[in-house]
Parts: C-alpha cells; structure tokens; sequence
C-alpha cells in the first residue's frame, strides 16, 4: 500500500501476480481498479436554463455544447496563462448538468478553482466526491466481465458514451466506457453508502476471476497509461505546460466562445512553442525514469522525462519527454542521463500502444 | 521466512556466503519482495574493486530503481552474467542461483560487523509490510 493524494491505494497486489501480471491482464482480458479517490463535481442550473453549460464553457477547453445526454469528452481546466489546473472527463448528465470527474490529488484544488470561476454563472457546484465509489474495469474481455452483473446492454453503449443501470441489483449506477487504460472497458459510480462498493468490487472479481481478470493497483494503472500515451498531472500536464506543448491540441476549441486561458493559448500559438511532448524508446541497455535529464550529443542538456517506465506489454523500455521542437522529429537520437551514464534513446510515433481494432 | 543460516545480511538486505576467502553476495528475499518483479540488473565487471558501505551495482524492478551496496571490500572475480537476460531469476531464487558477484575479500574481518540469520529475521519482522494488498 502507498499513499497517493491522501488516500491509501494498493500499487499492486503481489499475491495474485503483482504488476506485470496485472498489466499483462488488462491487455489480454481484463483487469479490476478501485478508483473511488477520484473526485467528482456536478455543475447544475440554478434558476436559469443553461447556466451549467456555460459555466463548463467557460472552465473548460474543450467544446462541451458538442455532448449529447450521455456523452462524455476528454478535457482541461486552464489557468489564465493556458497551463493546466488539471485535465477533466466531462460528462453530460442532463439537459443542464455536466459531471466533472477530475485527479485524487487535485480535487481540493478543482473544487476551489471550479467554485471561484463559476461564481459569475447561474449554476449550483455540488461535490459528489464522498458519496460516490468509483470502479474500473479496463481490458477487452470487460464488457464479458460486466454484462451478468447488469441489466444494461454494454454492446449499446459507445466509446466515451454513458448510462445508467444496475448493478448487482444496485439501482441507478452510472456505467460509462472511458478509461486510462488505452483498452476497452467500463468505469462505474457507485454510491458509497452500505457496503456496496465492496460488494460490486467482489462480485465483478468472482464474475471475473474465470475470464482472467485481476485486481490492479496503482503500479499497473501508471504502466497501461504510459504504454497508451495518457497523461498525468504533474508529469505531462501542470501549471507550468501548455495545451500546445502537451500536444492536446485536439482537445482544445479555440473556436468555441471565451474560455479560461484562450488569449494565452492564441499568443503562445502565434509565438511558437520552446517544447513539446515526445515518445522516447531506449536504444541502450537501461530504463529511463521520471525527472531523468535528456541531454544532446555534446551532453548540454535539452529536455527532461515526464514519465519512464519498463512497459511491461511491448517489452520496451519507454518515456515521455519535453524536448525542443528542433529534437523532436521522429528518429532523433537523445541522451538520457541515467545514474551518470548517458544512453541512447530515439523519439517514435506515439501512442506506443493502440489497442487491435475488432 | 527462514533465512539461510550460512548466510551473513546486511541492514540493506544483501547477503554473504563466505567459501575460505572468496565471499559471494546477494539481495534477499525481503529485498526481491518489496522491488516486486525486477526487470533490469546492472553488475560490476570482472576487475573491479568495491569498497564496503558503497554502491556496486544496481537492481531494478518497474516501479523503482534499488542500489546495491557492498558488505565488504574486494576484488570482483566472477560475475552472475546469465542474469542480465533473465533478472526475475531474483525473485525466484535470491538466496541461491541468482547471487550477483563474486569477490576475494581484501578485509575478512569486515565480515563480522553482518547479522546472522537470526539477527536479519529479526530485522525484517520489525518492518512495516510495504506491499501487503
């Protein structure tokens, strides 16, 4: 067990493989995360129509008038200067709600962030965070792992689609296909009253256990997003980097309305970037970890790793980095400082895993 | 766990077997169940001379980097090289067919200052259980 942002969360559980075997699951049949620490603020109309919308306008970059009822979008809460408060899973839960699920380790920060920028908005910000558990089930035999324990048709419900149904006989759950894991599967709301986060998480095991699915801890769920090019705040996303410069263009409609951060993103394109978001794999013998320098052929440093890591899937040594644009072309060889020796490392094409289409 | 008793620990949970005034060191078992599983294993070469209390090496499993340090001073005279390509060899058998070097020892004596079998169980009993789950 560790802690990670004030909860205690298991990195992985050595008894029944630990976190190869965990990873290795997730990518060949499925694998079971307890991600209740993750927060969750509602946005709702107070009064007049159409206020939790415009409010999630205007925190957020992405273009929420896009979402149907049921349709969720990646996203970012921006400061002023176009860096990251932290990155989002918006939801449309109404005809006028919109359901934030934002980082464990950045909620107290979002909530205030949320609640001081929206005061200008007709909308009632509710923190559903500790009534609500949060359950993952990522891989591509989910779907097989989930449908006994629901009435809902998972064959039904779309990529970044939602619902809801129940669950072991719970009413009301939400069941929505998103995920960190770059693989198929569901992430399910329970609310956390009686015991029935334990009991769905034990149910989905038994149900599971069969298909090849294992419980996965922290250790795991950092290597699938790695491997899927995901990013963690404080590694490829933070108040110091912009949208441009983590390559999250797509997710960001300058073209929308206002939103927090636009006027500097509209600078900062016409100025140009300093540094951007690369994939790196090891050519030399060793494995490049977060915060290694990345130095060039005359050893002047040039750039850092975000996040590094053996993955345990393609059986490759890789890393994200902030290298200049200059460096960054795929092919480019770099030098990352590893314990004193620089080995060799060269940009690829990202993402280094995409799950099989079927 | 019972630790070997021929064997000879260290508060940073590597090992000694002593054979006249050849000394083979190792990690421990303690040691290969916190790293989890190991992926990468860097070894001095043959030649090297390694001071007590210092790094010679290192032991790497996904989520964290481990040095290694010296229980005694010497010269490397062998090196466990099979393990380069197979480092999980660590966690299967640590105490045995994946011991790491092989040193002369230029100071025997260093050896006294290690805990025996005992003494090491104690040790680790007294540790908080990192990955318990």
């Amino acid at each position: 067990m560790t802690g990670f942002g004030g909860w205690d969360m298991p990195v992985e559980y050595p008894a029944l493989g630990g976190i190869i075997a965990e990873h290795m699951a997730v990518r060949t049949a499925a694998g079971l995360f307890d991600v209740s620490h993750m927060g969750n603020i509602l946005l709702q109309p107070a009064g007049q129509h159409g206020g939790a919308l415009a409010a999630v306008q205007y925190i957020s970059m992405n273009d929420a008038s896009q979402l149907a009822i049921g349709q969720a979008q990646y996203s970012a809460l921006l400061y002023p200067e176009g860096t990251f408060v932290d990155d989002v899973l918006v939801h449309r839960t109404g005809e006028d709600e919109y359901l934030l699920v934002v980082n464990a380790g950045t909620h107290e920060k979002d909530l205030r962030w949320v609640r001081t920028n929206t005061a200008g908005f007709p909308c009632i910000v509710r923190d559903l965070s500790n009534s609500l558990a949060q359950l993952a089930i990522q891989g591509p035999r989910a779907a097989e792992v989930l449908q006994p324990l629901t009435d809902v048709d998972l064959g039904e419900v779309k990529s970044y689609w939602f619902t809801w149904g129940s669950v072991c006989g719970l009413p009301r759950v939400m069941i929505a296909r998103t995920g960190y894991t770059g693989e198929d599967g569901f992430e399910i709301y329970v609310p956390s009253e009686a015991s029935w986060p334990q009991t769905i998480w034990n149910r989905i095991l038994e149900s599971g256990k069969i298909l090849g699915l294992l419980p996965c801890g922290l250790g795991a769920r950092n290597t699938l997003r790695l491997e899927a090019c995901m990013a963690l705040y404080g590694h490829e996303i933070s108040e110091s980097i912009n949208v441009w410069e983590a390559r999250l263009e797509r997710f960001c409609r300058m073209d929308k309305g206002d939103f927090i951060g636009r006027a500097a993103l509209e600078r900062a394109r016409t100025a140009g970037v300093r540094r951007v978001l690369a994939g790196l794999e090891m050519l030399d013998r060793g494995i490049a970890r977060d915060d290694y320098k990345i130095c060039d052929q005359a050893g002047a440093q040039i750039g850092y790793v975000t996040s590094g890591s053996p993955a345990p899937f393609l059986k490759k040594n890789i890393a994200l980095a902030y290298l200049p644009p200059e460096h960054s072309a795929i092919g480019q060889i770099v030098f990352v400082e590893v314990r004193g020796q620089r080995l060799r490392a060269q940009v690829v094409p990202t993402p280094f895993y995409k799950r099989p289409r079927q | 766990m019972a630790y070997p008793a021929n064997l000879r620990y260290t508060k940073d949970h590597e090992w000694v077997r002593i054979s006249g005034d050849i000394a083979t060191f190792g990690i421990s078992d303690y040691a290969q169940r916190e790293l989890g599983d190991i992926v990468f294993v860097e070894l001095p070469k043959v030649g090297a001379k390694i001071a007590v209390g210092q790094v010679f090496g290192s032991v790497e499993s996904v989520k964290a980097v481990s040095e290694i340090y010296a229980p005694a001073s010497g010269e490397v005279v062998e090196v466990n090289s099979p393990l380069r390509d197979a480092p999980e060899k660590i966690n299967q058998d640590p105490h045995g067919a994946a011991w790491l070097i092989k040193v002369r020892l230029s100071s025997p004596a260093e050896i006294n200052a290690l805990m025996d079998a005992a003494a090491y169980e104690a040790y680790v009993a007294e540790k908080p259980e990192e990955a318990s789950a």
